[in-house]
This record gives structure tokens, C-alpha cells and sequence, in this order.
């Protein structure tokens, strides 16, 4: 007997719905068996992991204060991969929005009012998109794969804001500490419920639904999905595949610019040589959970920013690394990957026939 | 020539018994009998999806069968590799050659051969066998730099190599030119003088008739008939492949040929990869009415031509292509459209329609730019009309006789003539003026490509112009009022169809039109 | 020793991880895959050998034990995408998440802990000659493995069978099944093999280089591996060439930054990324010689019809 994969005559709708749900069923049992590997009880080490975060409001915050940037991010990753285009740089591209967005704060400190916060989150924006645009030009000008370049711009933008704080944009009176000075009134976004919750996950949410728009009903989501697929067909609808690659960095760097600007300007408060947990390379397993569709991204960003408070949770409480929370996201993309197979494909037993006959070249 | 003899089963070199093969639910061969000799060349007909090539893939070890048996020289054998196929015999030249197109000529046979025929100086022996055969070759040549006619010789120049006892040809001459097939055939006899067997697979009843001693017929994966393709005529053996009588294409002469509507002066393009073709001074012009056939075998610019009529390839410096009088260099596929052409790509799937895409999605793939219905299709942020798609896909589907399992079925779950249907529909469905389409049945069973041709010579005779890209000679004297022919990114002068000869385009496909010849032209 | 001996030695120190990372991928693009996840499997080299010399004491069985687990980690990814066409880019990104992730997890018990270094080869008299001693015949054995390894991979590729049948396959896969090969089986081995170098490339990070664990050691390495790999235009000499160059250039980052010329340390320590772009747009613009040798399936999955 043997195992082989046959082609559906068409994508199976409900594996569609069920792969992510199945994903998920199998990343908690490895975590369980991970778990039980370091001689933690399993079972209410995954509690602490996934059902803790849920039962305060505190942690729900937490939750949701996390789920913004990655639904910021991811839905604009969504539009890129669904084009078939691999921006993998949103890490660097948060950064640069941010370094853009925090021109206002210290740069234009006098600045105060809602045009300065209107300002600080456009600059954010387009911080990002510019960021973005080279790997876009490097790809349709030379034709330079944009996985590389996008994601060597990740380290060149980290290490350019670890200089801006430690260097031009240090807070003089931060007693040598690598921050810029913390940002106030109009500087920072406008903050609710025990004062984490933001304006960010506002911004968040009205992306997402924009883009669900855009993609579901639009001429523009039509194009997004036939240039990725097949790009011939793409072209005898006349649809640019250069156009194509602008626009998804254009809209995923600007998003994760914005991501940025309204981290600093949220939650941290300031510029500092580390603004982010990764949130751009999980965004990428956000957007592949989330189906790609904008309103499952919402959903995906919310079950990965448990995962970084059950991460934290299970640190504090077990002791284990905070890598756990890193391992978990993995797994979740692997699964998520694995277990799509079955939209285009069912699993099916046959026996093997093959006799042991001399095939004359084998390898 | 050929000579039929009633030899008993038992001589059979292979003999196939009640083979079937299912995908999934479907019966692509359903208990196929068929028995071939020694020394004879038998034919396997059928349509296209009729299963020929699933049947001689089982043969060949590269699918195996769902049940029933496979005797060789009278041992029951499961070939369960090529490789083994090989070994036992069984060589085959695939109508998609397997080649590799970055490997040398001589790279290519080593890799298909077993390991004691590698020994030795094989460029040599490489040389010799194919100067033998009349099938010239060099060694060291790149694949990717050779013509279709060259690759197809690798082919049988890495069977001839292993002295096989049978030959599997796949629609061999459906690449080659006249005089390129007649040299194919004269191979082919003398290997059967030599002993070798050929199963010969074609829907091509004329060089059936000349060269095959026995046929088998397939239809919708069942054996229908055996016949002596000597005792049949192309009709009778016609009606046997569709299981009807064939429709008949009818074509009033045009005798209200109008204004020039399509016009390509001296148009010059580089190819945009490394292995495309240059188009070089093509000049070309159809008439409302009038029927313009581009001949040639393909991989000779057809694609790059088409590319460039229909906009899709947009080059800076090319000032050559008039639609009705207007200079449409510049002017991107949707802008022509909107001018009123329209275009069908060589290939369905992947091209011309989106595999996992509905109808009615792939009905807006040509139709968004143009308000040629009753409301603009793309409707900006509001969103797209269905309902008119819908209406749309209806009309198509009833006019053009587009057969699928729901109304808006997904493209892929379409047969591949029904998809050319709904494909060439779509396009007609808005009466251009202009109609550029390339290979236009290419692969489709007889049924549809009677009805797609019957729609393209009824728009014409409206008075649309007609650009057909065909390797299908019988399909060019089908429809074509006036003839070019293409090779090597060059066109011949037009030529009135019933001025020439298959010879005559056959000369002119091996390329005797080009440059010294431009000048003399009709 | 002199000053240029030593900036040369700590060149091919540099080079060598990028090198041996990258003759494996150049491997198994050969055959028509890309793997994005050097990254992931290089960094589980790392750990895996670190933990494995530290326990053992035997830095030998920390080289095993990081190409085990470069295997374990590409066979992950052949199995996602060989058996189960996935995406290939996905996949890959897929593994180097995980591999970061569990290597944060499997080294959190060995952050700080002293290693265990690969000790140098010296050969009594040669390895004491004057200026070319030390740097011919005194590096340490990883050196010579990533040397012979890529000689014989280029052998390999341009003059056996088994090359040309890696390179058959990455051309077109459905050729090279028509003519009865298992692609599928080719496409496995050659993963597994650079699966296994892109181990050792770890392990050369956490034994040789700075033996010690650290997390995210490898800085990026697997994905410069990755554009070196581009850069070759898939030919192993121009990919050894590449390597030396990208180690050349790191290094004299660093020292730079030792020297203090007052240039910001950020901006050297970005050298390496900026010139792999560069290099990048570099070599696109000669797309032919590109696209003549990138194997024509790269990337794409596999599925045989039954």
C-alpha cells in the first residue's frame, strides 16, 4: 500500500474552511508533545498558552494591542502573496515607516495638534512604501528576485535606526540609553480602555475591510488574483505585471509602515533599536492562515498574537524560553502549509503494483 | 504498398488484452484490445481525448494500467518503467518531446539510454546512425537552438540507438512540413523492412492511409473498430474516429472583400527571452471580409507575432501596426480591443482562460475595458455587474454550444473543445471587426472545431477581417481566402489560398521564402 | 604572524559557512528546487553541533550531529514540497521560522556555556612555512571539506551522469520523468545534501568561527548563501569566487570598524547586505547568461500523472 496525493476535479470548498482549523488542531498537539518533551505538564501548559490570554480583560487588551500591527501587516502581505509577489521585508519596511513617522515627534517637536498626528501616520505610510519601492524597482527595472532584496533591506533598516538612536537621535538627556525622547500629546496615538488599546487597532480594522472590498468585489482584486495565478492570462487582459509589482509594495509597505509609526507611536511611546517582536515575519504566517482573505487575516492575527502572550505567559509561570512562542508560529506555518495539500488534493490509499521488475535507470 | 496479412494473433509482438485505466471516476481506456506485428506499421486512431495517448503510455511503462494485461513476444509483462520499456523494445517519440532544451543533442539520447549503449564514443556513433538514416544531426548542438523538425529527429535518433523491435510514434508529422513528414515516412518503411514495428498514432487519415497495414479506432476510450486502412476511405474512417458524420464546413466565396482593416507594416521586434524568435520586416495585410492564413510550423514566431498584433508585448521602437487606418503601436491589448479587434491565444489554459477562475470571471478576463455591452462591466469601487456576466456567459454558452456541468462552471472542468468554444465565443460574441486568432483547434475533438471554424468563416463573411495562425494545413485550406506562410520569424508574400499547393507551403515553411526570396513575390 | 596572513585567514573564515551553505543549495536549484530555508536548517546546525560537541566533548560528533540535523530539517521541507506541492517559497520560509524558533529553544540551556572548537590541521614543517604555511596548510578541516566539496560538486555536475541527471531534472521535470527517471527521488537526495552542507555551515558557525552559542547566529548567512547561489549563475567556481568575495568584504567591515575611522559601526556592519544587493542587480543585467543557466523548472512543484 501506498499513499499518494490525487488531483480534485475542483478545490474542495470545505477544506478550504477546515485546512486552517486542522492547522491549528495539529500545531497544539506538537506543542502539547513539545511541552510534555521538557517535562511540563502538557495540558495546562497549553491552557496557560492559549486559553489564559482569553479570560481577563488585561490580557485580551494585550491580545488585541498585539493583533494590530500583524492584521495591519498581514493584510497587505495577503494582496502581495495572492499576486504572486514575495515581499518578505515588511520587518525592515515597519522600520523605515517608523523612522519616517518619528521625523514629526523629533524632528518637528513644536508641531502639536491633530495635523501632526495625521502627518506622523502619512509619513509612517509612506516611510514604508518608498522603503518598499527598491526591491519594486530593483525587480522591474533588472529583474532582481524581491524574497533577497526585500529581505536584505530588513538588516540594512534595523541597523540604520540602531544608528539614528544611538547616534543623531538620541535623546540628550536619556543618560546615554539608545532611545530617542519619548514622544507626547499629539505625538502619540489616542489611547482607551485600561490605556493600551489605540487608535492602531482602528486603522487595523478599517484596512482590512477596505481590502476585503477591494478584493472580493473590485476590477483591482480580479487583477490581483489573475496576474498571480496565471500571469499569461494576465497579460491578455491586459494587466501589468510591472504595475502588478508596484502596486502590492506600494500597498504592503505602506501598511507595514504604518504598522511601525503606530507602534512607536502607541504603545512604545518612543524610538528604540528594537520596535518590534518580528511582527513582519509573522505577519507572513498570518496572511498564509488568514487564506490570504483579508477578513481570515483578522481572525489569524488574533489566534498569533495569543500565541505572543501565551508565550510570555508560559515563560512567566512554567519557565520555559520565550522561543517557544517562535517555535509555535513555525509550526503553525508549516501546518497551515501542509494541510492546504488537501484543498487541491485528496490523500488516497492504492496498492503498489510496481513488480520487482529491473528498471534499467533508476535513481 | 502496404499489404495486409492475416496473420494469427498468437504472432503478435505486443498484445494487449482488456486494458483499462481510470482517473479518479473517469475511464480514459476501457477494456482496449489491440495486437501488433512485426514489420507493420498500425495505426491508432481516434480524437483528441479518445485515449490513444493514455493507452500508449501504459504501453510505454509511463502510466500503468487499472487492470488487464500486456503480452510481449508472447510473455504476459507489467512494464513498470520506461526504462524497462526500453529494455524489453519499446521505443516511443512523444508528440511533447521530452527533451531538455540547456542539454547538448548528444546529452539528450545518453540520458535516454541504458547503460551498456553509453559506452564508446556515443557523438560518433550518434553521427553515423543518423547520416544512415537520412536524419542529420550535430552532437554538440544546444536543443534549444534547434528547429521542431531537429528536436523530433533526437527523438527517433535516441530509439534507433536501442535497436527497438517497436516504434511508438505520437502524432509525428503534426510539427513538420510536407516535405519534412514524406522524409519521416521513408524512415519509417525502411525500419518495417527491417523487421521493426510501428504503432503509428495520428488523426491525419490520409498519410493513414498511405503508410499504416492495420488500424485500431478509438472513441470516448473504447476500441470501436479494426480496420484495413486500405479498404477505407478517409471519410468512412472519419466517421469511425467521431461516431457521426462529420459537418461539413460550408464557405460562400467572399465576394464583398472591403477596406484593408489589419495592416502590419514592415514590423521589426527583438524577442524578450533568450530563446524567442526575431520578427523580422513582417508586412501583412487583411481586408473587411477576407480571410488571411499565417502558415508554419511552430516555434517560428507565431506566438511573437501574436503577441505583438494583439498588444500584449509592447515594443518602444515598433511603428508598423495599423488597425482600421489608425497607428496602434502604442496602444495596449484593451486599447485595440475598444478599437474593435479581438483575440484568441494558441493556448486555452493558462493563456486564454484561467484553470480555477468561473466562466463568467474568465468572460471579464477580455471583456472589462470595453463598454461593448449594454453597461460597463467594471464598475470602479462599486464593484463588478454579475448579472450581466451572467447573462453574458448564457448567451455565450447556448450560441456556441458551450457543454459543462453547471452554468458557471470553473474553465477547468471543461473539455478542451468546450473551452475553446466558450473561449472563441467570447471574442465573436462581440462581433469584431477585427478577429486575430492563433491555433484556432488546435487539439479540439471534430464537433468543435467544425462549429469554431463555421463561426470564424460566417463573422468574416459579415465583413470582419481574419487573421488565422495555423499549423493545421487542411484548416488553412479550409477557411484561409489568402495564404503567408512564416519560418524563422519571417512571412512570405500573401498568396491567393487556391494559388498553393501543401508543397508549395511546405517549401516556404522550411524557409525557401526567405530574404533572396522576399522580392519575388505573387 | 603578519597582518595580511591574519586578514586572509579570518577571510576564508568568513567565507567558508557562505560557501558551504551555498554548494548545497547550488545543488538543489541544479535539480529544480529552491529552498529558502537555508536559514532555518543552518541555524539548527549550529545549535545541534554546539550541543552535541559541548555534551560529548568531541567537536567531530558536533559535526555529525549538525549535518543530521540540516537533513532532518531539509527532508521537513522536501516532504512539504516534494510530496505534498507545497509551495516552494512558503515552505522555505516555513523552515527558517522553525529553525530560529527551535534553535532559540533547544540552545536556551547552552547560552553562555564555554565550546568545544574544531582544532586546526597542522602538518609538521608544511604548516610552519613562512606566509603561506598557516594559510595553506594550517586552517582548520571544514576549510578543506567546502574546498573539496566544491570541486567535486562542479565535477559532479559538468562531468558524471548523476550531474547531468540532476541537471536533466531541473530542466524539465516532465522530460526527465517521460524518460523514466524519479524525479521526485533525485529532487529528495539533492535536498538532503544541502540539507546536510547547510548543517555544516552551521556547525562551522558554533565550532570554528566563534565557538560558542549564540541565538540568531547566523546573521542572515543562509540568505546571502542564498543570492551567492544566484550570484554563480549556478556554476560552482564563480560561486567559490563569489563567497571568498562576500567574506572578503564582511571582514573588512570589521576591521574597519576596529580601526575606528569614525565611519559609524552600523554602516559597516551593513556592508555585507548592501553588496549583496548590489551583486544582485550586478548579474540580472546580463539576463542571458542568467536564464541560460537557471534550471528551467526551478521552483515549480511535481505531479506525476498515475
Amino acid at each position: 500500500m501506498q499513499l499518494i496525493l490525487e488531483k480534485r476535479p475542483q478545490a474542495s470548498s470545505l477544506m478550504n474552511f477546515l485546512s486552517p482549523v486542522l492547522a491549528i488542531a495539529l500545531t497544539v498537539l506538537m506543542g502539547g508533545l513539545i511541552f510534555a518533551a521538557m517535562g511540563k505538564p502538557p495540558l495546562s501548559a497549553l491552557y496557560i498558552y492559549f486559553i489564559d490570554p482569553l479570560t481577563s480583560w488585561w490580557s485580551i487588551e494585550e491580545v488585541l494591542v498585539k493583533a494590530g500591527p500583524l492584521v495591519l501587516i498581514g493584510v497587505g502581505l495577503a494582496v502581495c502573496f495572492k499576486a504572486n509577489v514575495w515581499n518578505i521585508g515588511a520587518e525592515g519596511q515597519l522600520t523605515a515607516g517608523a523612522l519616517m513617522g518619528a521625523i514629526v515627534p523629533i524632528m518637528l517637536a513644536e508641531w502639536q495638534g491633530p495635523l501632526a498626528l495625521l502627518a506622523m501616520l502619512l509619513l509612517g505610510a509612506l516611510g514604508g512604501a518608498l522603503f518598499a519601492f527598491i526591491p519594486a524597482w530593483l525587480k522591474t527595472r533588472f529583474g532582481v528576485n524581491e524574497i533577497l532584496t526585500s529581505l536584505m533591506l530588513v538588516y540594512i533598516a534595523q541597523l540604520l535606526l540602531d544608528w539614528m538612536v544611538r547616534g543623531p537621535w538620541k535623546d540628550p538627556d536619556g543618560y546615554n540609553f539608545p532611545k530617542s525622547v519619548s514622544f507626547d500629546g499629539w505625538h502619540l496615538l489616542p489611547m482607551w480602555g485600561d490605556g493600551r488599546m489605540h487608535l492602531g487597532l482602528v486603522i487595523a480594522l478599517v484596512a482590512a475591510l477596505v481590502l476585503f472590498w477591494l478584493m472580493r468585489h473590485t476590477l483591482k482584486g480580479f487583477e490581483i488574483s489573475v496576474v498571480g495565478s496565471a500571469p499569461k492570462a494576465g497579460a491578455f487582459a491586459g494587466f501589468s505585471q510591472t504595475k502588478m509589482v508596484w502596486f502590492c509594495f506600494a500597498v504592503s509597505g505602506g501598511l507595514a509602515g504604518l504598522a511601525g509609526i503606530i507602534e512607536v507611536a502607541g504603545p512604545i511611546g518612543q524610538l528604540q533599536p528594537h520596535i518590534s517582536p518580528n511582527y513582519g515575519f509573522t505577519a507572513i504566517i498570518v496572511a498564509f492562515l488568514g487564506r490570504l482573505n483579508p477578513i481570515g487575516v483578522i481572525f489569524a492575527g488574533i489566534l498569533l498574537a495569543i500565541s505572543y502572550i501565551g508565550g510570555e505567559g508560559v515563560q512567566i509561570e512554567l519557565g520555559v524560553s520565550d522561543k517557544t512562542t517562535q517555535v509555535f508560529q513555525g509550526m503553525l506555518l508549516f501546518f497551515i502549509l501542509t494541510c492546504d495539500t488537501l484543498i487541491l488534493y485528496r490523500l488516497k490509499w492504492v496498492s503498489s503494483k510496481t513488480k520487482n521488475v529491473s528498471a534499467g535507470e533508476t535513481l | 504498398m502496404p499489404n495486409k496479412s492475416n496473420n494469427h494473433a498468437s504472432l503478435a509482438l505486443l498484445q494487449v488484452t482488456e486494458i483499462t485505466k481510470k482517473f479518479g471516476d473517469f475511464y480514459a481506456n476501457d477494456s482496449i484490445n489491440l495486437s501488433i506485428k512485426a514489420g507493420k506499421v498500425h495505426a491508432l486512431l481516434g480524437e483528441n481525448g479518445a485515449g490513444k495517448s493514455t493507452l500508449v503510455k501504459m504501453m510505454y511503462g509511463a502510466l500503468q494500467p487499472s487492470s488487464g494485461s500486456i503480452h510481449w513476444q508472447g510473455k504476459d509483462v507489467s512494464i513498470a518503467s520506461p526504462a524497462h520499456a526500453r529494455e524489453l523494445g519499446i521505443g516511443m517519440v512523444f508528440q511533447h518531446f521530452s527533451l531538455f532544451e540547456a542539454l547538448t543533442v548528444a546529452e539528450n539520447i545518453s540520458l535516454a539510454l541504458p547503460v551498456e549503449l553509453r559506452q564508446g564514443d556515443l557523438s560518433q556513433r550518434i553521427a553515423d546512425l543518423s547520416k544512415d538514416y537520412g536524419l542529420p544531426l550535430n552532437p554538440s548542438a544546444l536543443v534549444a537552438d534547434l528547429s521542431v523538425g531537429e528536436r523530433q529527429r533526437i527523438e527517433i535518433v535516441r530509439c534507433l540507438l536501442q535497436q527497438p523491435k517497436l516504434l511508438i510514434m505520437d502524432e509525428p508529422t503534426a510539427v513538420l512540413t510536407p516535405q519534412e513528414a514524406k522524409a519521416l515516412f521513408a524512415t519509417l518503411r525502411r525500419l518495417v523492412e527491417e523487421g521493426c514495428a510501428v504503432l503509428y498514432i495520428s488523426h491525419r487519415l490520409e498519410e493513414v492511409k498511405q503508410i499504416c497495414h492495420d488500424a485500431t479506432i478509438l472513441r470516448h476510450g473504447k476500441l470501436v473498430a479494426e480496420v484495413d486502412p486500405q479498404k477505407e476511405t478517409a471519410a468512412t474512417l472519419a466517421q469511425l474516429m467521431v461516431g457521426s458524420s462529420v459537418h461539413q464546413v460550408s464557405r460562400q466565396a467572399n465576394d464583398q472583400v472591403g477596406d484593408i482593416l489589419l495592416q502590419l507594416c514592415h514590423l521589426n521586434q527583438k524577442a524578450s527571452t533568450p530563446f524567442g524568435v526575431d520578427l523580422v520586416d513582417l508586412q501583412l495585410q487583411v481586408k473587411a471580409g477576407e480571410i488571411l492564413a499565417v502558415a508554419g510550423v511552430a516555434g517560428n514566431g507565431q506566438g511573437e507575432l501574436f503577441a505583438a498584433i494583439s498588444g500584449e508585448e509592447l515594443s518602444p521602437d515598433q511603428t508598423s501596426i495599423i488597425m482600421f487606418g489608425e497607428n496602434c503601436n502604442t496602444l495596449t491589448i484593451n486599447q485595440r480591443r475598444c478599437l474593435g479587434a479581438a483575440f484568441v491565444p494558441e493556448e486555452r489554459m493558462g493563456h486564454g482562460a484561467v484553470e480555477h477562475l468561473t466562466l463568467t470571471d474568465n468572460i471579464l478576463l477580455s471583456r472589462h475595458a470595453c463598454n461593448d455591452t449594454n453597461a460597463p462591466l467594471n464598475r470602479g469601487w462599486i464593484g463588478i455587474d454579475r448579472s450581466q456576466l451572467d447573462q453574458l456567459n448564457q448567451t455565450i454558452g447556448l450560441d456556441y454550444d458551450v457543454r459543462k456541468s453547471k452554468e458557471d462552471a470553473v474553465a477547468g472542468s471543461l473539455s478542451g473543445g468546450n473551452l475553446q468554444k466558450f473561449v472563441v465565443g467570447r471574442e465573436l460574441n462581440r462581433q469584431p471587426k477585427i478577429l486575430v486568432i492563433n491555433q484556432p483547434t488546435w487539439g479540439v475533438d471534430a464537433g468543435a472545431a467544425a462549429l469554431i471554424r463555421q463561426a470564424v468563416i460566417d463573422l468574416s463573411r459579415q465583413g470582419s477581417a481574419i487573421l488565422i495562425i495555423s499549423q493545421d494545413l487542411d484548416e488553412i485550406f479550409e477557411l484561409a481566402d489568402t495564404i503567408a506562410v512564416m519560418s524563422r520569424g519571417q512571412l512570405s508574400p500573401i498568396y491567393p489560398a487556391s494559388e498553393l499547393s501543401r508543397e508549395e507551403i511546405g517549401l516556404m515553411m522550411a524557409g525557401s521564402h526567405e530574404q533572396s526570396t522576399l522580392a519575388s513575390g505573387a | 604572524m603578519s597582518p595580511y596572513e591574519a586578514i586572509l585567514l579570518t577571510i576564508i573564515t568568513a567565507s567558508t559557512p557562505l560557501l558551504l551553505a551555498a554548494i548545497g543549495e547550488l545543488v538543489v536549484e541544479r535539480s529544480g528546487v529552491l529552498n529558502l530555508g537555508i536559514e532555518g536548517m543552518m541555524v539548527m546546525g549550529a545549535v545541534c553541533g554546539f550541543a552535541a560537541a559541548h555534551v560529548s566533548g568531541s567537536a567531530w560528533l558536533g559535526v555529525i550531529a549538525a549535518i543530521v540535523a540540516g537533513i532532518a530539517m531539509s527532508l521537513l521541507f522536501g516532504l512539504l514540497t516534494q510530496t505534498l506541492i507545497t509551495n516552494q517559497v512558503a515552505t522555505g520560509l516555513s523552515i527558517t521560522l522553525l529553525g530560529l524558533g527551535l534553535s532559540g529553544l533547544i540552545g536556551s540551556g547552552f547560552v553562555g556555556l564555554p565550546g568545544v572548537q574544531l582544532a586546526n590541521v597542522s602538518i609538521p614543517w608544511l604548516s610552519d612555512l613562512p606566509y603561506v604555511g598557516r594559510l595553506i596548510f594550517g586552517q582548520d578541516p571544514l576549510v578543506y571539506i567546502s574546498i573539496a566539496l566544491t570541486v567535486a560538486v562542479a565535477y559532479v555536475l559538468s562531468r558524471t551522469r548523476i550531474g547531468l541527471i540532476i541537471r536533466a531534472v531541473g530542466q524539465s521535470h516532465d522530460s526527465a520523468h517521460a524518460l523514466g527517471y524519479r524525479v521526485v527521488a533525485v529532487r529528495y537526495a539533492c535536498i538532503a545534501f544541502g540539507g546536510a552542507t547547510s548543517g555544516l555551515a552551521g556547525a562551522y558557525l558554533s565550532l570554528v568561527y566563534t565557538p560558542q552559542w549564540i541565538e540568531n547566529m547566523t546573521a542572515g548567512r543562509g540568505w546571502i548563501a542564498l543570492a551567492l547561489v544566484v550570484f554563480s549563475t549556478w556554476l560552482p567556481g564563480r560561486l567559490a569566487a563569489g563567497a571568498y568575495l562576500f567574506g572578503g568584504v564582511w571582514i573588512l567591515g570589521l576591521y574597519a570598524q576596529a580601526m575606528g575611522m569614525g565611519i559609524p559601526s552600523q554602516l559597516l556592519s551593513s556592508l555585507p547586505y548592501v553588496v549583496t544587493i548590489v551583486a544582485l542587480v550586478i548579474i540580472s543585467t546580463n539576463r542571458r547568461l542568467s536564464v541560460i543557466n537557471t534550471p528551467a523548472s526551478l521552483g515549480q512543484g511535481f505531479v506525476p500523472d498515475r
